[in-house]
């Protein structure tokens, strides 16, 4: 026992500045060069059919072009690869790390930058990043409150949005007040995933930014949480009893969700991607009475990013993955409703004319709404208040009778 | 004869007089409990407040405290506890009452051929199937619907993933019921039920008083480990819970491991307190059990002196056989309709089967698939084969040298199938990062021998130590090694036996999803773990696939370990099954 704790001491001596600078310096095509046979384990949210396929379909393109493996690690949140690169720098392991790349953003992100966990500033080196949106698209710089600083690659847009079957929801509410009074005409019919799964706990974020008093509170550190969050709590309280299951079961995540809606179990689903609704009916995994739904001041958007923890052992590999999933090519396969439907994080009218085309060309869906009917896209509260959310849920509602 | 061999063994050791094979017991249980001692002791330390690895070097109570101030902890442990003994406690009667109603009787014969396939599904995919064909949306509800019972929606109603866990027990008992059975028949077997009964018989006793009476004292001596192992098993499971356990709160074992793996690494801390309580729960259930055996045992007792002859037990007869016959027919149902769900295209509420087919779940999937079965079967090839080896090895130790394997010897056997998989797997975990095997295929194929091995040992222990050893005195006689006899007599003749221990240990190691997780550092995917990773949501087409795969894997492998000497002795007659 002695022996290791002498030997992981002298691991934690040695400084990882001096790796990761030679590593900064390194010109795209020296980073081409050594990314060639290397595996790059991807650490991603693998509970959505359509979104596997589309990581397989990434994998398969970067090891035709670039010679670079990728295998899919499958997280059910992404905490757990956080988690290992936490374990890991604790055990002393600088590099030489099991996880490569990490789909990411929010809090996530904000506890790894926080703590030193991520390799870079690298993202402005990636060829690709010149054609994303930084302009109008201000969350591919500003990652629920907290700047990205180049450290995480832009890959997808995200926008919450309610989906709803027309068969038995004829006009839907446009607001969360206007929800409670929908599920009181129809008990039973309405649930959100559970906290801390992303899904559930941005619907606790969207209520909670429409109940609150000061909605600007929410754009800073949380402080008088209990003050702030008291008109949310009462709004659940009144809410649940309303619901699927009277709120004693929830549905674990987005698909669980939305299989419930094609289940006929709930009315009302939600869902992360604006698209979603029409990929799912194409596939034949929703009725096609789905339509999407937006709430009438907005509701909340964010961007997906990838990102390289400090110790990546395929450092290489994975910038090389992270510039192909920016490339036009990827970014138009990614929107295609039929393949996933995510929104591009690129400026399209920047793009060479060919690419512009690709994305021209791409249908928005049956049940997809145009980006003016999208509306405002209300701003992520900042990731401090996620954490006093999710423990305040599990204590209120998930702690037995 | 005791002196005669004897003498064997002593010529067998004059011949090699350092065998390797007399080192065979201590390096196998010191593969076998290796990790748990030392995924334990990877678990006390950290459950106090020490793991320098964290940065923490001083001893403290504060993971506990902090344990114990979490929301919801104290129903996750009540949770873990009742579903631990009414899983055992059900499961337990129902073949107990079935075995002493019907046993002898062609029915009998008949469920016992239905045991092998049910066995030999992992845990998890009987619970996918379970799940759909119970949910308000599910298979049931939608054969029944609307002509029966009215609902053009699926009602709102709890069943499965209810808060009093009664979906997660049901199907837990479910998959526990054959495995309960299977013991009992080796009991019997061991310990010649058919005389027993048919005396008691003959002193007018009705059948199921007379097994119970006369036979089951001799067979519950023989399972109370496997008992045990149900016990333990339920208390502690994960990947069951995870598709029916209620989630608000979860059981204990579903919470710890969430615990273990939040970026919040004071959680660890914490985890590790949570898994030592989780260990003292199997402990606290195993002792209520204990009671609850001297109780039975007590009242038992004056049964049997009131000499009441129990002869209208017809209804229990009923009851028993109804409940067995229930619980294998929503596994077989549920499995079918997993398989069915593979291949359908849509299939809504409430048509009872899917209005078009696709093959889109297996063409879409296909490289996933085929790389999470190549998985599988490495893993569960190597591990079964390198269990087999030890197995073997220790019963030839024993068949040669003549130490026969103590009472305390098979508590140590046990000991991985005990002891809470949470518990020492987390410390396991540690010693594979420091060592820098986390995540190697070799890690995870250890990881599923802790737990095949025990399996190989008790399945093939009987029928090798059945063997005669005067085949091997004979051969022995005309000048032939021990080597050579074992090579050219035993294992031809042991082979059946042999190749059905290796298709277990596979099994049990296709079933692993712990151990997989944890070794593997989520890198290494079978069957199983993407299955359960599936399983919280997603596409039920998806899940019947991998479902489907983690039938039909099983099956080739008891096909072959029965088409194997088939083929191999097909010219020779003596060698050939005689049924």
């Amino acid at each position: 026992m002695r022996i290791l704790t002498a030997a992981l001491a002298g691991f934690l001596a040695l400084s990882p500045a001096a790796l990761s600078t030679a590593a900064m310096a390194q010109s795209w095509d020296e980073v081409i060069d050594k990314a060639r046979g290397q595996l790059v384990f991807w650490n991603a949210w693998g509970g959505d059919e359509r979104i596997n396929a589309y990581i397989a379909w990434a994998g398969d393109q970067v090891q035709a072009r670039y010679g670079v493996t990728v295998q899919h690690v499958k997280l059910s949140d992404t905490s757990e690869a956080v988690a290992r690169v936490v374990a890991e720098k604790a055990a002393g392991r600088m590099d030489g790390g099991s996880v490569d790349l990490i789909w990411i953003n929010g809090e996530n992100f904000a506890a790894m930058k926080r703590n030193n966990l991520l390799f870079g500033p690298w993202t402005a080196r990636a060829p690709n990043y010149r054609f994303v949106d930084t302009v109008n698209k201000k969350t591919t710089t500003v990652d629920f409150t907290v700047p990205v600083d180049n450290l995480e690659a832009p890959w997808g847009m995200a926008q919450f949005v309610f989906m709803h079957d027309t068969a038995h929801v004829k006009t839907p509410p446009g607001s969360i007040l206007g929800l409670l009074d929908w599920a009181k005409n129809n008990p039973g019919r309405f649930t959100y995933p559970q906290p801390p799964n992303f899904l559930g706990t941005t619907f606790l974020k969207q209520a909670l930014i429409e109940l609150v008093i000061n909605p600007a509170v929410l754009q800073a550190p949380a402080v008088d949480v209990q003050e702030n969050t008291a008109p949310l709590w009462a709004y659940l309280d009144a809410l649940h009893p309303l619901m699927w299951r009277r709120g004693e079961v929830y549905p674990q995540n987005g698909p669980a969700l939305q299989r419930l809606l094609d289940d006929g179990e709930v009315s009302i689903a939600l869902s992360f991607q604006p698209a979603e609704a029409s990929g799912l009916i194409a596939q034949g995994k929703l009725p096609d009475t789905v339509r999407t739904f937006v709430l009438d001041n907005g509701t909340i958007g964010n961007t997906n990013f990838v990102a390289i923890p400090f110790n990546a052992n395929a450092r290489e590999g994975a910038m090389v993955l992270a510039n192909f999933l920016m490339s036009p090519e990827a970014q138009a396969h990614k929107q295609n409703p039929e393949v996933w439907g995510s929104f591009t994080v690129l400026d399209v009218a920047r793009l060479p004319e060919d690419a512009k085309a690709s994305f021209d060309a791409l249908k928005l869906g049956v049940a997809t709404l145009s980006p003016g009917e999208l509306g405002i896209t209300q701003l992520e509260p900042h990731p401090s208040w996620v954490a006093a959310l999710e423990a305040e849920w599990a204590k209120r509602y998930a702690s037995g009778k | 004869m005791r002196s005669v061999l004897a003498s064997a063994g002593v010529s067998g050791e004059a011949r090699i007089p350092v065998s390797p094979l007399r080192w065979l017991p201590a390096v196998t249980l010191l593969l076998l409990l290796g990790p748990v001692v030392a995924g334990l002791l990877g678990t006390v330390f950290p459950a106090f407040g020490y793991l320098p690895a964290l940065g923490r070097a001083t001893f403290s109570l504060e993971p506990w405290h902090a344990l114990f101030a979490s929301p919801g902890v104290a129903e996750s442990i009540r949770l873990s506890f009742v579903t631990g003994l009414a899983v055992t406690a059900v499961s337990f009667a129902v073949v107990i009452l079935f075995v002493a109603g019907w046993h002898g009787t062609r029915s009998f014969a008949r469920v016992q051929k239905l045991l092998s396939p049910l066995l030999s599904v992992p845990h998890v995919t009987v619970a996918f199937g379970l799940a759909f064909l119970l949910a308000p949306s599910g298979w049931i509800f939608r054969l029944t619907s609307p002509w029966l019972t009215g609902y053009d929606r699926p009602p709102d109603l709890i069943i499965v993933q209810d808060p009093d866990g009664l979906a997660l027990i049901a199907g837990l008992v479910v998959k526990e019921i054959p495995f309960l059975f299977l013991m009992t028949l080796a009991a019997i077997g061991q310990v010649d039920a058919a005389r027993v009964r048919t005396m008691a018989r003959t002193l007018g006793y009705g059948t199921t008083a007379a097994w119970l009476k006369a036979v089951f004292p001799l067979v519950y001596r023989q399972i109370r480990l496997p008992v045990f192992a149900v016990l333990a098993f339920a208390a502690s499971v994960v990947d069951v819970s995870v598709v029916l356990a209620p989630s608000t709160p979860p059981p204990l074992a579903v919470q710890l491991v969430r615990w273990f793996n939040d970026p919040d690494l004071a959680l660890r801390f914490v985890a590790s307190a949570g898994a030592l309580v989780q260990l003292g729960l199997v402990v606290a259930a195993i002792f209520v059990w204990w009671l609850g055996e001297r109780a039975v045992a007590c009242l038992g007792r004056l049964w049997i002196r009131a000499g009441s002859r129990g002869r209208r037990d017809l209804p229990l007869r009923v009851v028993a056989a109804a409940a067995l016959t229930a619980s294998f027919l929503a596994a077989f149902l549920g499995l079918a309709s997993m398989a069915l769900w593979s291949i359908a295209g849509r299939w809504r509420f409430p048509d009872p089967l899917p209005s078009t087919l696709s093959l889109n779940a297996w063409t879409a999937n296909a490289d996933r698939l085929a790389n999470a079965t190549l998985n599988t079967a490495t893993i569960g090839v190597a591990a079964a084969f390198v269990g087999l080896v030890l197995a073997v090895g220790c019963l030839e130790n024993e068949a040669r040298f003549g130490k026969r394997a103590s009472n305390r010897a098979l508590w140590l056997l046990y000991v991985p199938l005990l002891v809470p998989q949470i518990a020492f797997l987390f410390g396991t975990q540690i010693l594979l990062v420091m060592s820098d095997l986390d995540g190697a295929w070799i890690a995870v194929a250890w990881a599923h021998l802790v737990f095949v091995l025990p399996y190989v040992f008790l399945s093939l222990a009987d029928p090798y130590r059945a063997w005669d050893e005067r085949y091997a005195r004979a051969a022995l006689c005309l000048g032939a090694s021990p080597l050579r006899v074992f090579c050219r007599v035993k294992l031809p003749m042991l082979l059946r036996p042999i190749l059905i221990a290796t298709a277990v240990g596979f099994t049990v190691s296709m079933g692993q999803y712990l151990p997989t997780l944890f070794a593997g550092a989520g890198r290494l995917d079978t069957l199983t773990t993407e299955a359960v990773s599936l399983a919280s949501g997603a596409d039920r087409r998806a899940i019947g696939a991998y479902a489907l795969l983690q039938m039909i894997l099983p099956f080739i492998a008891f096909g072959l370990a029965a088409a194997a000497p088939a083929w191999l002795f097909r010219n020779r007659r003596g060698l050939r099954v005689t049924v």
